[in-house]
């Protein structure tokens, strides 16, 4: 019947991302952008990346970002996994559908009653603020993203894997390990992934949680955006996108590249035992 | 024999460890503030740090204990009731909050349909281009509508060179751009599961009811979208829910007329310093948003069995 994609739909996918794309390339453009007008094209110049460069508060922030979304990142793909692992491999338990629930609430809660509610846990408890509660709420609200993204690939896999490795003696710390781990580890490395970039993307929560010397980028970003749109933010939101664009597609690619060895190795094994 | 009961104890002790790592974790990391703000809600603003008068003194044993409960008072929410700023901030939240689903829906119903009926070489690719702009920063994204929407900005340019408009519109700082950044930020949101409802369908459906001689508008409204419902519901409760609470979009792309809770909280807290009524805020804010959330998981499970 039909062969190739109608106008319609060939005309929807343009419109479409067109509409997600063009605001960001329009940013990347005009960092590039010599005026310090940011709407008015006045030729091309990388003076506002030198201009970063030098503006020293920008780097200590974006550093204590980086700081922050590496220790939380790391520590939420932790608790995710484990909790993906409680989700899908361990059957009932008493609390079971409160921990799903406190799986799933955080990722539709609003972020702006997050802050408000790790705040005043810190203040409650006493805990001066800074550095260290900023990590602890990434962490709380990241390793339930971790968590259904290790889930949906725990989901997708043969389990008599494990049975066998069981059977045979192994003991199960020592299952995950050898043939579990190995085969989540596309879904885990795209969870700590994740993980990073809500923490280094992070304003409301941050803003609720920080103490005394500790800026984080989108922070320092908003407050310099409240005061206007300069070029110079473009450099540095450009800079930012482009890392995110290249971690994203160089894993993407891993990923598909390990997949398809994996069906390489299956299919050689089937040949072999049949 | 032994040694199988130590293994099994070791088993045992195993299971309780990655049940109780993160199940304790959250627990007190989101459910326990969550009593707190709740407490705190019920306690009266004090000039002091932390700018709230305590609820609870624990060296006062259990005296102190009910004399704080008899303390407790609900003088915020009556607050709330009485400063029409509150009820009307979540009122016009929810209804920003509403219109702007309808319009993602508008703009990524097509987008979705497009993709799951394209060639099936493209569309992982087109699926990777879906989800890279939610790796980017969600302030990023916000931002760069700014410079679009200015009265000097770019849109503006075009129109006034085009020689559509004979003056810059006002879109800045107005409803109209919180929708805008709404549907552009939360769009992935929605085309996700839309995708996946109807990459899902049985084309065949659709053959037949063409071979049958039912026009293809037709065809859509009586077999298509009905099928594609549960992704359309999923994914407008994942742009509504946390649409209501939004606080950067209102703040950095609505105006001075732009009413959004969240927004409200955040000048309760950081100007007014106002502990306690921003914590009442968000407890009504939880009550308002607990229905759809709970609605939602109801819908995610029911999909989940169906699928299984």
């Amino acid at each position: 019947m039909r062969t190739g994609p109608s106008w319609f739909n060939i005309t929807s996918i343009v419109l479409g991302f067109a509409f997600l794309y063009l605001p960001i390339l329009i940013l990347v453009v005009f960092s590039f952008n010599e005026s310090r007008l940011v709407t008015v094209w006045g030729g091309f110049s990388t003076k506002w990346y030198g201009e970063l460069m030098r503006n020293q508060q920008l780097l200590e922030s974006a550093f204590v970002s980086l700081r922050v979304a590496f220790l939380s990142a790391t520590a939420a793909t932790v608790l995710g996994t484990m909790a993906a692992l409680v989700l899908v491999r361990i059957g009932r338990f008493r609390g079971r559908t409160l921990f799903s629930g406190m799986i799933y609430a955080p990722l539709v809660m609003p972020e702006i009653i997050l802050g408000l509610s790790f705040l005043l846990l810190f203040v409650a408890i006493d805990q001066p603020r800074g550095f260290w509660t900023i990590i602890i709420s990434h962490t709380t609200f990241a390793m339930c993203f971790v968590a259904v993204v290790v889930q949906s690939r725990l989901v997708g896999f043969d389990q008599s894997l494990e049975e066998a490795a069981q059977d045979l003696g192994c003991p199960p710390a020592r299952t995950f390990f050898v043939i579990t781990l190995p085969l989540i580890l596309p879904g885990v490395i795209a969870g700590w992934m994740l993980a990073f970039t809500l923490s280094l993307d992070d304003l409301v929560i941050s803003s609720f949680t920080t103490g005394p010397g500790a800026t984080t980028l989108p922070m320092k970003i908003y407050s310099q955006v409240r005061l206007g749109v300069t070029p110079e933010i473009n450099a540095a939101c450009t800079i930012l996108v482009g890392i995110v664009t290249v971690a994203v597609v160089i894993a993407s690619l891993a990923t598909r590249r390990q997949e398809m060895q994996r069906e390489r190795d299956e299919r050689r094994a089937a040949a072999a035992t049949g | 024999m032994e040694a199988i009961g130590s293994d099994k104890v070791k088993a045992r002790l195993g299971r309780l460890f990655v049940i109780g790592v993160p199940f304790v974790w959250l627990l007190v990391l989101f459910l326990a503030p969550f009593f707190i703000v709740f407490k705190i809600s019920l306690s009266e603003v004090a000039v002091s740090i932390p700018p709230y008068a305590p609820t609870f003194d624990w060296s006062a044993g259990w005296d102190g204990f009910v004399e704080t409960i008899s303390g407790f008072s609900f003088a915020n929410y009556v607050w709330l009731t009485e400063d029409d700023l509150y009820w009307r901030s979540y009122l016009s939240s929810v209804m920003i909050a509403g219109t702007a689903t309808l319009l993602t829906l508008l703009v990524g119903y097509p987008l979705a349909y497009g993709m799951a009926r394209s060639p099936k070489a493209w569309r992982p690719t087109l699926l990777m281009l879906v989800i890279l702009p939610f790796w980017t920063s969600f302030l990023i994204r916000v931002y760069a509508w700014i410079g679009i929407l200015k009265n000097e900005g770019l849109l503006n340019q075009l129109l006034l060179t085009i020689g559509v408009i004979n003056e810059p519109l006002i879109i800045l700082n107005t409803n109209t751009a919180v929708y805008i950044g709404i549907v552009y930020s939360y769009l992935p949101f929605l085309v996700l599961p839309l995708y996946a409802s109807l990459e899902k369908m049985d084309e065949s459906l659709l053959e037949a009811a063409q071979d049958l001689g039912c026009p293809p508008w037709k065809a859509f409204w009586t077999i298509t979208f009905p099928l594609s419902l549960p992704g359309v519901i999923a994914g407008s409760f994942l742009v509504f829910i946390p649409a209501v609470g939004e606080f950067v979009i209102p703040d950095l792309l609505g105006g001075s007329e732009t009413l959004m809770i969240g927004k409200t909280l955040w000048m309760e807290f950081f100007n007014n310093r106002d502990w306690p009524v921003s914590s009442a805020v968000a407890v009504v804010l939880l009550l308002i948003l607990v229905v759809p959330i709970v609605l939602f998981q109801h819908h995610q499970h029911k999909a989940a069995e169906k699928a299984a």
